[in-house]
């Protein structure tokens, strides 16, 4: 009996102390301007700083933020953030992140809407080896295919969905954030960016001939092109802020516009929107860092209705996908519809209205840069 | 009371001179212990290039799983090449700092935070075994909820902390997010050093503190006199294992919070490069080797300042 009340004053005490912690901890959500009448703004990005985010860091940089009024801060992920939790703790004003892993967040109760549309198309290769036999989503069966896992998967899992195959025919193997796994043919097909792990096996020799890797070696699938493509990096906001905060909803178009101007500048300017990226903090070397900047823009330009404007056609092939995927554990992204509240091209359109002729929204005459890759990406 | 007991009885209060000839012979002993540091490194690169050149290029695989590794150099580059990548720049960008010194700053920048968040936990074990010490109702109640403290993930609490810290603000002041990353190490140094001096304080001779109330000590002077000195060889193994707890906390919380600028950051970036540029990813690993060696050494040299306490030791 004695010792019960010693553990209950003990967690008496633990609780004590944590509420006082806790009372330390203020809260700063008010989006009050500071002091030099700027409105401080957190990004949460979903990785860390590299060209896959030049537009933002462009805006930072250029100082398209400050000209919008607002002070911006870009928080970078690559640990165990992840961007709409801290959207939806309220530790981010803004967070980019892939439309699926979002749909999920939405379905488990987050309450976030898509308010621009960056990537307008699906970035997600599956490389194979030239000899593989590996031509398209419907030879993946019998075959080991890299994944990364963390949300991901699910393109990879969609597109198996349309080709009738699951995860009893296909043998998903979890893949590290490096491409050795492929290059020493531990895994028949492995999961790639176009505008990183993919140029990460273009950068490496082959030990066979002594020269790097050439695209002639390797069979691409992109997703963009089967039924399991979706939409990748967008910008979500709090829903109910956006309904509640009329300062709020204003900051958003504020910002959506300054991220235009930002990607813009990224679009004309490669070459200096990769070394800003270099200067944010990203350990790429110069000729991956640009090759990157080239292949995200890509993925954003030419942007038909104007940078950021959701396509409903490709929402919906999302949402289809996104409900016929099954992973490996038998377990689905998403049971449901999203709400309707899930995505709100209002903000994106007004942006790109106030911004008129000043910016080149659609990116029509866009041509990419040729870059080359060295080795090892130095 | 046996003659041992009588020579320790109050260790505080003698401090023994060590003679010159037991100088020369730590100065010998250091030496022998810098030959076979290096001896060792050596042959720890002789292993690495002797499995290198006679183990089969696929590694060994048994059934289905690889039990000994691949020989490639893009698996195991060769020593040479490793030691050779560290003087080249970190990327072709103009004006970049050789490998090694992107390394040796990240290594320096996490030393600090391991060594602040060894501090605090430190600080807070020793006053947690304090109180638990003088009063028996607070070991009773704290010590489980010690014991518990531990059992909670790293991955679920880090990224708590970094929530909480970054709302953090009084008057003009923000919490930076080293604090958050080397709060999550003291909470991993705390551990052993509260249970180890807890235990240490616990084990002083019955007769000794019987003893000191035969003076009429209060608790103060016995704690200062006979305990606190008493604990000292249980305590620097528990300040060895706070401090590698604090390494270990420090590396995983800058992953886990994308604290940029430390080693841990280095570790997952520079992997995800691995394909191109093998040898740059073993950078950072030995770069979080010697963060550890500094740790242990710090701990060594604090051993030598309180050898005089350590005669009851086992060698």
């Amino acid at each position: 009996m004695k010792k019960n009340l010693s553990r209950r004053l003990a967690a008496g005490a633990a609780l004590a102390l944590a509420a006082t912690t806790l009372a330390a901890c203020g809260s700063d959500d008010d989006a009050t301007a500071d002091g030099d009448g700027l409105i401080p703004v957190t990004l949460q990005l979903q990785w860390l700083p590299q060209a896959q985010f030049a537009g933002y860091y462009a805006a930072v940089d250029q100082g398209f933020f400050a000209e919008e009024g607002l002070d911006v801060e870009i928080v970078p992920s690559g640990g165990d953030i992840v961007p709409q939790d801290a959207l939806a703790n309220g530790d981010a004003d803004y967070a980019i992140a892939w439309v699926p892993k979002v749909l999920g967040s939405i379905e488990q109760g987050a309450d976030l809407t898509n308010v621009g549309q960056i990537f307008q198309r699906s970035g997600t290769l599956q490389v194979a080896w030239a000899d593989s036999g590996i031509d398209s989503v419907a030879d993946f069966e019998g075959k080991q295919i890299g994944s990364w896992g963390f949300g991901n998967e699910w393109e990879i899992f969609a597109a198996m969905a349309a080709e009738g195959l699951d995860a009893s025919t296909v043998d998903i193997v979890t893949q590290d954030f490096n491409m050795n796994a492929f290059l020493q043919r531990d895994i028949d097909a492995a999961q790639a960016m176009t505008y990183n792990e993919y140029a990460q096996v273009l950068e490496t020799t082959d030990p066979d001939t002594g020269e790097l890797y050439q695209p002639e070696d390797l069979n691409v699938i992109s997703y963009a092109d089967t039924a399991g493509g979706m939409l990748q990096d967008a910008i979500w906001a709090d829903t109910e802020r956006l309904a509640s905060d009329a300062e709020y909803a204003d900051t958003t178009v504020a910002f959506l516009k300054a991220v235009i101007k930002g990607w813009a500048f990224a679009r004309d300017d490669v070459d200096a929107a990769a070394e800003i990226t270099v200067a944010a903090g990203s350990s790429w070397g110069p000729s991956h860092e640009l090759w990157m900047a080239n292949e995200t823009n890509k993925l954003i330009w030419p942007s038909e209705n104007g940078i950021g404007v959701i396509d409903e056609a490709a929402w919906d092939q999302t949402v289809a996908g996104a409900l016929a995927a099954v992973n490996e554990q038998g377990q689905s992204l998403i049971t449901e519809e999203p709400p309707a509240t899930a995505y709100d091209n209002s903000y994106i359109e007004q942006a790109i209205d106030e911004l008129g002729d000043e910016v080149d929204t659609t990116g029509a005459d866009y041509t990419p840069a040729d870059v080359e890759l060295v080795e090892g990406g130095q | 009371m046996s003659a041992t007991a009588q020579t320790t009885a109050a260790p505080g209060l003698t401090a023994a001179r060590p003679s010159r000839v037991a100088g020369a012979l730590a100065g010998l002993s250091v030496l022998r212990a810098a030959v076979l540091g290096v001896l060792g490194l050596l042959a720890v690169a002789g292993a690495w290039e002797g499995y290198k050149a006679l183990a089969p290029e696929d590694g060994v695989v048994i059934g289905d799983s690889r039990v000994l590794p691949r020989t490639t150099d893009l698996a195991m580059p060769h020593v040479w090449d490793m030691l050779q990548r560290l003087g080249e720049p970190v990327s072709s960008l103009r004006g970049a700092a050789p490998l090694w010194q992107v390394v040796a700053d990240a290594v320096l920048v996490s030393l600090k935070v391991a060594a602040a968040g060894w501090v605090a936990g430190t600080a807070i074990g020793l006053l947690l075994a304090l109180l638990m010490a003088r009063l028996r109702i607070a070991e009773w109640g704290l010590l489980p909820w010690i014991v518990l403290s531990q059992t909670v993930p790293l991955i679920a609490f880090a990224p708590m902390v970094r929530s909480w810290g970054s709302r953090i603000e009084i008057g003009g002041w923000e919490w930076p997010p080293w604090m958050s990353v080397a709060l999550i190490a003291s909470y991993l140094a705390f551990f052993p050093v509260a249970v180890g001096a807890l235990r240490g304080l616990q084990s002083t001779d019955r007769v000794h503190t019987e003893l000191m109330h035969s003076y009429d000590a209060g608790w103060w002077a016995t704690m200062r006199r006979v305990r606190m000195p008493a604990a000292v060889p249980h305590l620097l193994p528990a300040l060895r294992l706070g401090a590698a707890g604090a390494v270990v906390g420090t590396v995983v919380a800058e992953v886990s919070i994308v604290y940029p600028d430390g080693i841990g950051r280095m570790l997952v970036t520079f992997a995800g490069q691995a394909s191109g540029d093998p040898e740059k990813a073993w950078a950072p690993i030995f770069g979080a080797i010697v963060l550890g060696l500094v740790a242990g050494g710090f701990i060594a040299l604090l051993g030598l300042l309180l050898r005089t306490y350590r005669r009851g030791e086992a060698p």
